[in-house]
């Protein structure tokens, strides 16, 4: 009876968690004429390819914008965050823990209190309206994040690995080359998950720093694919799943890295 | 040896020092400064006459009737989604940390909202409770309700202007879409908390003969003080500064019943160049934030020193 019950409640949930998964791939494989009022719960009579190849279509120069950004901001924001955290918990210096709070501040700030001084600077070096400008912008802002993750990675390795390296005459990079960086794969999954898809879904800074349509990454081009006069919600539907694509395969593929990625965007594991 | 490591280990960090020294805090205050200043206009800004006018962009917002309603709908939204969220993910936590058959299954469809824009989850959403005309020609829910003969529970949903007190309640539909997003993230924190509380805890008190709800209640939840305590800050500073969902979902809604400050500061800066009105917008967002974010952070990492 307990069990029967349990079932119950995760059916109900599973419900609430499925019904727009369920909306949107029907609505995407419907043509244009059933897509009337009526009958929107249900499945596509004749399936049509047309919502998607019209949604390709239209984002596919948004697609590309947004792997444009987001794989070089990913890359080189895990590695100012791998290098970040072997200097936080490794090199005792005097306040550094004052130095890392401020630092992890960052990542809390509404980024509506820097959004307008950040238009004006990317305007003055000449980086507005960019993709080059808006992986500026994530590198920095990521920065708290990765630096996070790598120093509480690091901090679980014994320090007696890096004076043992030390006192064998190995530098500070050749430390870092030969002992720690061996060591952070699982580390670096973990922020890459976790840089990708936040980048990807961004919408605040792609919106603002982006005015030209050809240079908006995919979340801005669906939401203005929702501003045209006559909405075709197939169309609109179909570009929702293309948009949201990418970071499902991440999270179907490396479910397990996905969710320790989640978890330590939260301070403390 | 040692000191030249700590030389260089300085040296590396200090770009990112630099950068967050110029991108948070230089900008923070560059924007305060701009919200205590008349640029409310373009041209106010290229003659780059910069006039202190005091706190007179503030006093303006809380005489200004929408700034009043985006912050009871700030108030209202954040109550109801905490509560809302948290308690969704504690049962989704525990249904799911029964070990019953196909629970796994379950718990990777709970958490997979997560891997999903904002922006997409208020598109889908914002076709589900599009309300259609009522009763002739219902939309989304709606019409499933019609089809169910449950005609008497159509309404507006977002495009509602009904209130109860304060309370606009064209947020629910907004609360929803957020609670679908993140509530698999809170039964995630709940989870790895669970799984953390030491067997021998729960036989004991399985022996003194406490039932299961008494265990959850007099012995798991005090343990998951702390988690408890992280679900609410990390909610608490997405729902203070909620903005894509809204926008991609409702906009400001008519009246403003689900306009939000977010959504007002980027109208301000970037559609009408007020910009001294959106930065002090901006302040207040980033008061409301560091009142939770500061203490959290704080404690955090002195307890980690001991």
């Amino acid at each position: 009876m307990k069990k029967f019950f349990s079932y119950f409640f995760l059916v109900i949930i599973a419900i609430y968690i499925i019904t727009p998964l369920y909306v949107l791939l029907a609505t995407t494989f419907k043509p244009l004429n059933e897509i009337g009022v009526s009958d929107m719960w249900n499945l596509p009579q004749h399936w049509s390819l047309r919502g998607i190849i019209k949604a390709f279509q239209k984002l596919l120069p948004n697609l590309k914008n947004s792997f444009y950004l987001t794989i070089p901001a990913t890359i080189i924001s895990a590695f100012i965050g791998s290098i970040n955290g072997y200097v936080f918990s490794k090199v005792r210096f005097k306040g550094a823990n004052i130095v890392f709070a401020l630092i992890l501040f960052g990542m809390f700030i509404p980024y509506q209190s820097v959004l307008f001084p950040l238009i004006r600077f990317l305007q003055k070096i000449n980086l507005y309206g960019t993709i080059t400008g808006l992986i500026i912008v994530h590198i920095v802002y990521g920065i708290p994040i990765t630096t996070l993750i790598f120093r509480n990675y690091y901090s679980e390795v014994p320090n007696e690995l890096v004076e043992a390296a030390y006192m064998d005459g190995a530098g500070f990079f050749k430390t870092y080359s030969k002992v720690l960086f061996p060591i952070s794969i699982p580390a670096f999954v973990v922020v890459i998950i976790w840089q990708f898809t936040s980048i990807w879904n961004e919408f605040l800074f792609a919106v603002t720093v982006t005015s030209n349509p050809a240079k908006q990454p995919i979340t801005v081009a669906l939401v203005n694919l929702a501003g045209s006069q006559v909405v075709e919600w197939n169309v609109q539907m179909a570009g929702a799943i293309i948009t949201a694509l990418p970071t499902i395969i991440i999270y179907v593929l490396l479910g397990k890295y996905f969710i320790r990625g989640l978890l330590a965007g939260s301070v403390k594991e | 040896m040692k000191k030249k490591n700590l030389l260089i280990g300085i040296f590396v960090i200090l770009p990112s020092i630099i950068a967050i020294a110029i991108f948070v805090y230089g900008f923070i205050s560059w924007t305060a400064r701009t919200s205590f200043s008349n640029w409310n206009s373009f041209s106010a800004l290229l003659r780059g006459q910069y006039k202190f006018v005091g706190l007179r962009n503030y006093i303006r917002l809380f005489q200004d009737s929408r700034f009043q309603t985006d912050l009871w709908n700030t108030l209202f939204f954040t109550i109801f989604f905490l509560f809302g969220t948290i308690s969704l993910g504690i049962i989704m936590a525990i249904l799911v940390d029964k070990g019953l058959k196909g629970s796994r299954w379950f718990q990777n469809l709970f958490l997979f909202p997560m891997a999903i824009s904002f922006v997409v989850t208020g598109t889908v959403w914002s076709w589900i409770f599009a309300p259609g005309n009522i009763p002739s020609n219902p939309q989304g829910l709606n019409l499933l309700l019609h089809k169910l003969g449950l005609d008497k529970l159509m309404w507006g949903w977002y495009t509602s202007t009904q209130t109860i007190g304060k309370f606009n309640v064209a947020l629910i539909p907004v609360i929803i879409a957020a609670m679908w997003q993140l509530s698999g993230y809170t039964m995630a924190m709940y989870l790895a908390g669970l799984r953390g509380i030491p067997n021998d805890i729960i036989e004991a008190a399985k022996v003194d003969g406490a039932s299961e709800w008494k265990i959850f209640w007099k012995v798991k939840m005090p343990l998951l003080t702390p988690i408890t305590l992280s679900a609410f800050i990390i909610l608490g500073h997405i729902s203070l500064k909620i903005f894509d969902l809204v926008f991609a979902m409702t906009g400001s809604g008519p009246n403003f019943v689900t306009d939000v400050p977010a959504i007002y500061m980027f109208e301000l800066t970037f559609r009408s160049n007020r910009y001294a009105l959106g930065s002090a917008i901006a302040i207040i967002m980033l008061l409301f934030v560091a009142v939770v974010i500061i203490p959290y952070l704080v404690t955090n990492l002195r307890g980690e020193k001991r």
